[in-house]
């Protein structure tokens, strides 16, 4: 082993291990508060590691006005969402990945275009048209801005899991008696269900994560992160704590399964070829 | 089952390029015809057209008398091989092989049988609890065209399918799909750039170049016989050699002249080259044609030895005639160094004559 690999490495794990440490710490610290007896939050200096784990603040936090109701509706919003985003968006990658067309290019270049705009620049727009159509203050109005928001990601990810499965898969299952619609289901889909699965966690974190176009265009309507946006000034510092922890929960789990689905589905088959 | 294929007039552009270039082309019954020319040609376009995995902008595919020029592929009798196998990673190879007739509602038992027979005749029913990532290259390949024999197709089609197989795994696929073919009997349409493959492989060879057939005929005919340059420098190991000579008369007699020395031609091209006196044709003649000398004498021609290649049951020579360069086959008893001057014989049943401007072959 010479000295520039084992510089490398050593630059290499510093890296990864700030990297890791930048992001884990907070989630660490959020964590542990809120699994820490209420009156020790309070307390000066106060202690890294709470003295015994407690419910107690969890349970406040889940206890208090309108946060179950607007879980339930971040939980409807966000599957509302996903199923809007992959009914559109997967076939917009199948196309993009498998045909070619006048406009492709510009297509995938227009569908971030939609991006670029701020939220903030568009949400009082947003907010008169939804009135003017009735989905002000509706579940259905919000899914419909989150899936804008999460459709060029959706595209954009399904292209590349397209592009990854071998379009003469999809070609031998025709000449072996499928039509092209019997090829894409039992070849082409079951091929890029890992990828399609980890895209469907990907939007609905983007979902459950989005607090602005939310908190503007619902009043009564609360997803969960608009609630907490709206309450957390005047919130003592317990309930904010338990609400960042409730927050990052979905994103943490998402990165652990989406982790064994795209690493464990046979064996790298798809990549190998 | 095995049926006739007919294109007619078949043609296929991919924007301003055309692939295939009106095409007539009838493959007989339990035929192995293979397509073959430089990648490019249109030979896998012509295959997908027959396949049905390509629509044809003009003309009419036949299969088995039926026209399936407007069909999907699933409804053509056809089975393809593909140059990348295409075997589905996500299914065991039992499950791979009885697709296509599980797609077709053949009952369970039957599917089982039909798997394991045509497992056992291409010797991979050991493997059918496996799966594609488990298997090497040589296995995908007959799990491949074990799909693709368990369908009882009517046509077979192979898209260079031992292309991506090491040299020798390739020498013995070679040798199985050709007893594979005299037992099944199924017409097959195999397409190849490597000449070799279709030489060993095919009834008939049909040589492709820019969407068109420039030769269709049997191994023999293609190699001895080339219908232009292009077959003659295409086919063979080495290529065909041509060189610029010069029809003249002597004492009633036709010669060819290349530089100082002058070659007779058989008395079978006489009417052909009365015509031509005077003018140039090109003469072509393939390496192992031509005999050599350890030094000219009267009536050979004159060559200087640039390169020898010892190619184990024989000797390859690079030798230079005025201003060609010619290749020569000898044999390993033929001793010889670089800069040597040898003498040529060339057999005379052997030449082959070419218009100089179209390339094409007189007689």
């Amino acid at each position: 082993m010479s000295y520039r690999y084992l510089l490398r490495r050593t630059l290499l794990y510093m890296a990864a291990i700030t990297f890791s440490l930048w992001v884990l710490i907070p989630v660490f610290l959020i964590a542990f508060s809120a699994f820490t007896p209420r009156q020790e939050l309070y307390q000066w200096p106060r202690a890294v590691f709470p003295s015994h784990f407690s419910l107690e603040t969890m349970r406040f936090f889940l206890g208090a006005y309108g946060v179950v109701r607007s879980l339930f509706n971040s939980v409807q919003v966000a599957l509302l969402t996903l199923a809007f985003t992959l009914l559109v968006g997967a076939p917009a990658g199948y196309a993009v990945a498998r045909f070619h067309f006048r406009g492709k290019g510009t297509f995938r270049l227009g569908i971030l275009i939609t991006r670029m705009f701020p939220t903030a620049l568009l949400a009082v727009p947003l907010a008169v048209i939804f009135i003017r159509w009735g989905l002000y203050d509706t579940l259905l109005g919000v899914a419909l801005i989150h899936t804008a928001m999460a459709l060029p990601f959706a595209v954009i990810i399904t292209t590349g899991i397209f592009m990854g499965v071998p379009k003469e898969l999809e070609e031998a299952a025709m000449t072996l008696g499928c039509s092209r619609l019997g090829a894409f289901v039992r070849v082409a889909l079951p091929l890029a269900l890992p990828g399609l699965a980890a895209a469907a966690m990907f939007t609905f974190v983007i979902s459950w994560n989005e607090v602005f176009a939310a908190a503007i265009l619902t009043v009564r309507n609360r997803t969960l992160p608009a609630h907490i946006i709206t309450t957390i000034q005047a919130s003592p510092l317990d309930f904010r704590f338990a609400g960042g922890f409730f927050m990052i929960l979905p994103a943490l789990l998402f990165m652990f399964l989406i982790r064994r689905y795209l690493f464990h589905m046979w064996g790298g088959a798809i990549a190998e070829r | 089952m095995a049926g006739e294929i007919r294109l007619e007039g078949v043609r296929k552009t991919f924007g301003k390029v055309v692939a295939v270039k009106d095409l007539d082309l009838v493959v007989k019954e339990s035929e192995f015809l293979v397509l073959l020319g430089p990648s490019g040609c249109g030979k896998t376009t012509t295959l997908r057209c027959i396949a049905g995995l390509e629509r044809v902008d003009k003309g009419k595919v036949f299969i088995g008398g039926r026209d399936v020029t407007e069909l999907p592929p699933a409804k053509r009798g056809i089975a393809m091989v593909f140059q990348s196998y295409a075997v589905f990673p996500h299914m065991t190879v039992e499950k791979n092989i009885g697709f296509g007739l599980r797609m077709r509602g053949v009952p369970k038992d039957q599917i089982k049988k039909a798997v394991r027979e045509v497992a056992e005749l291409l010797q991979i029913e050991g493997l059918l609890d496996r799966y594609p990532s488990q298997l090497s290259g040589g296995q995908r390949q007959r799990v491949a065209v074990a799909r693709a024999l368990v369908m009882r197709p009517e046509v077979l089609l192979m898209d260079e399918p031992l292309s991506n197989l090491d040299a020798l795994l390739r020498l013995q696929m070679r040798a199985e799909l050709k007893k594979l073919h005299r037992e099944i009997g199924t017409t097959t349409v195999y397409v190849t750039h490597d000449q070799i493959e279709a030489l060993s492989l095919g009834d008939r060879i049909a040589v492709m170049r820019e969407g068109e057939i420039v030769q269709l005929g049997t191994p023999t005919d293609v190699y001895d016989r080339p219908a232009n340059v292009f077959v003659g420098g295409f086919i063979g190991t080495p290529p065909m050699n041509f060189l610029t000579a010069r029809v003249e008369a002597k004492d009633e007699r036709l010669f060819l002249a290349i530089g100082e020395f002058a070659v007779e031609p058989d008395r079978v091209w006489e009417p052909i080259l009365r015509t031509r006196l005077g003018k140039n044709v090109l003469l072509g003649i393939r390496g192992e044609n031509i005999e050599v000398l350890p030094t000219p004498k009267e009536g050979s021609i004159q060559a200087h030895v640039l390169v020898i290649e010892p190619l184990g049951a024989q000797q390859l020579l690079t030798v230079q005639v005025g201003k060609n360069l010619l290749k020569v086959l000898a044999s390993l008893r033929f001793s010889v160094q670089p800069g040597q001057t040898i003498g040529l014989v060339f057999a005379k049943d052997k030449l082959r004559l070419f218009d100089e401007a179209t390339g094409l072959a007189l007689g």
